[in-house]
């Protein structure tokens, strides 16, 4: 970290930092501190006069209890479907854009547009006009091309949504991949072609090594999102059928605003947030190596 | 050379084969959006038809769009600025005066970011519900203002440490104190930091859907609600459906591409740029 500038040895910058530390901090701690204490208890909002302190039973209720298992194994398969998707396809498309060709600018900006697309818009459209087994376009394509339209949503609901999340998120990793990649040197790839690499050893042995960092990044960051997806669920599935498509986020919103049951609801959050942190410590960790360089 | 121009042929072919695929479901919302409701359901689509400016008038006379609309502005906008009012001295503190803690103050506001905003519904809604805050603007404002609040700080920080301290060290020199040189060398130097520091969070703001979905109703809801709103399976709507999601996305559609570049660093917290 670099020194304060000339002049500012003697100010006190407590000042200027304190209001966003403050405010940040309540805001981190109440809600945890809330939840902790949450799923210590049976509350339910439509008998609260049942309250009180239950010890664990909240979290055996819920770790004995099946949902939460299959909503554990939908929340790893949306996270690791998704994340294959964009991630290959991701590196693919970013080593595709980093060439000029006819229109490439264009190209690249009707690439990268899914990811502005706000997360109801894009799971209502392709519900509707796209996956639809009647009126959609792959209907009638199905039709076109004699097969059996598929009933996206009834028959594969956790595949249609992890279609739809990774059209979101695959611009994003083409975004920041093809960042990467633009900063890769150019003399680099030259002087390996004049040694007579092919364009498959230099893009295994030059262009993928110096995109590592960048491809780590994205994992972890759209992992963080993953594990929240909310909206592509809320709108398109519901959940169902059944719990098929209810991933962990979905269960807990299920428990808290519908049941109103706020102890298994929390004790849920609480086993939410764990998981988070996992992967939270590994990004943050790789985030200060950065901001050292 | 003939080699060259089929690999370019290639090349072009392949890089527009990718991006009509990847841009085909909003190029068809758009299309639809011009369709007559009839023509939008249709179970054979057509690509030939006489467009029609309906289905918009429809949406904008429906007097909730544009309260949603405007839902939508206030809160993106107010919660930026709210971000951007705390977190300019902050970013300023540590970018020009930093101490011991100043690394562990930046990693600790990021971890922040990592919080599942699922751990965090209960009390929230209990809390809300308490102050009498839920579907209200100023409820929501304060939510994204403080989800955004790291991503901000973070994105100022590093514009801050590329401005040249020598800058900074003429004006302590004259005798500016930090606040002078703050409001009269700092944000006009910064000034396209800023801007696209509040851009990203105007656009996270505006695509954000878990907090809008749960903490508003018909009195505070933004437009990522007005749309969920169209989930309910009930008759002829998808023209319509097109025509509001256009107009709910084209605006950020528009941002997202001129501050593509920006983007990248704010979303992945300077690590790549």
């Amino acid at each position: 970290m670099n020194q304060p500038i000339k002049g500012g040895r003697g100010v006190n910058a407590l000042p200027f930092v304190a209001p966003s530390v403050v405010i940040l901090f309540i805001w981190m701690i109440v809600p945890l501190v809330m939840t902790l204490w949450f799923s210590f208890q049976r509350y339910n909002l439509l008998s609260p006069e049942l309250s009180g302190f239950v010890g664990l039973s909240n979290y055996s209720f819920l770790l004995t209890d099946s949902s939460l298992w299959i909503a554990m194994a939908n929340t790893l398969l949306l996270v690791g479907g998704v994340l294959a998707i964009t991630i290959v396809g991701g590196t693919l498309l970013a080593v595709l854009f980093d060439q000029e060709f006819f229109g490439s600018k264009i190209a690249r900006l009707l690439a990268i547009a899914p990811f502005f697309v706000m997360p109801t818009v894009s799971a209502l459209i392709w519900k509707n006009l796209l996956m639809h087994p009647v009126n959609g376009v792959s209907a009638a394509i199905a039709r076109a091309l004699g097969l059996q339209p598929v009933d996206w949503f009834g028959q594969w609901p956790l595949f249609s949504v992890v279609v739809i999340v990774a059209w979101q998120w695959l611009p994003f990793a083409l975004l920041i991949l093809l960042t990467a990649l633009q900063s890769l040197d150019h003399e680099q790839k030259e002087a390996a072609r004049m040694d007579g690499a092919g364009p498959l050893a230099i893009f295994w042995y030059i262009v993928l090594p110096h995109m590592g960092r960048a491809i780590k990044v994205v994992v972890m960051i759209e992992t963080i999102f993953f594990l929240s997806i909310f909206a592509e669920i809320y709108v398109t599935t519901g959940g169902g059928p059944g719990l098929a498509s209810t991933n962990l986020t979905y269960l807990i919103y299920l428990r808290a605003l519908l049941e109103y049951d706020i102890g298994t609801a929390s004790a849920g959050g609480v086993i939410a947030i764990v998981l988070a942190n996992i992967v939270a410590a590994f990004l943050v960790r790789s985030i200060a190596r950065n901001l050292d360089a | 050379m003939r080699l060259k121009l089929d690999t370019h042929a290639a090349l072009s072919l392949a890089g527009w084969l990718a991006a009509s695929a990847l841009f085909f479901p909003i190029a068809w919302m758009l299309l639809t959006s011009f369709k007559t409701e009839i023509e939008a359901v249709a179970t054979t689509p057509s690509l030939i038809f006489t467009p029609t400016l309906d289905n918009y008038i429809t949406v904008q006379e429906r007097a909730d769009y544009l309260k949603f609309a405007l839902n939508s502005v206030v809160v993106s906008f107010g919660s930026t600025l709210l971000a951007l009012a705390l977190a300019v001295p902050a970013a300023y503190g540590m970018a020009f005066f930093p101490t011991k803690r100043t690394r562990g103050t930046l990693l600790w506001m990021l971890s922040t970011k990592m919080m599942p905003p699922v751990g965090a519904l209960v009390p929230v809604t209990l809390v809300f519900r308490d102050l009498g805050l839920i579907d209200t603007l100023a409820g929501l404002i304060f939510v994204y203002a403080l989800i955004n609040l790291p991503i901000v700080v973070w994105m100022l920080y590093t514009f801050f440490r590329e401005i040249p301290r020598e800058i900074l060290e003429a004006g302590r020199m004259d005798g500016a104190t930090p606040l002078d040189e703050l409001r009269f060398l700092l944000l006009p130097l910064s000034l396209p930091g800023l801007a696209s520091t509040g851009l990203l969070a105007v656009i996270l703001t505006w695509n954000e859907a878990f907090w809008s979905l749960n903490l508003t109703a018909a009195q505070a809801g933004p437009l990522t609600a007005f749309i969920a709103s169209f989930s309910a399976p009930e008759g002829l709507f998808w023209a319509k459906l097109s025509a509001a999601s256009t107009m709910a996305v084209a605006p950020i559609l528009v941002f997202g591409w001129l501050s593509q570049r920006q983007l990248v660093r704010g979303l992945t917290f300077g690590a790549v740029k």
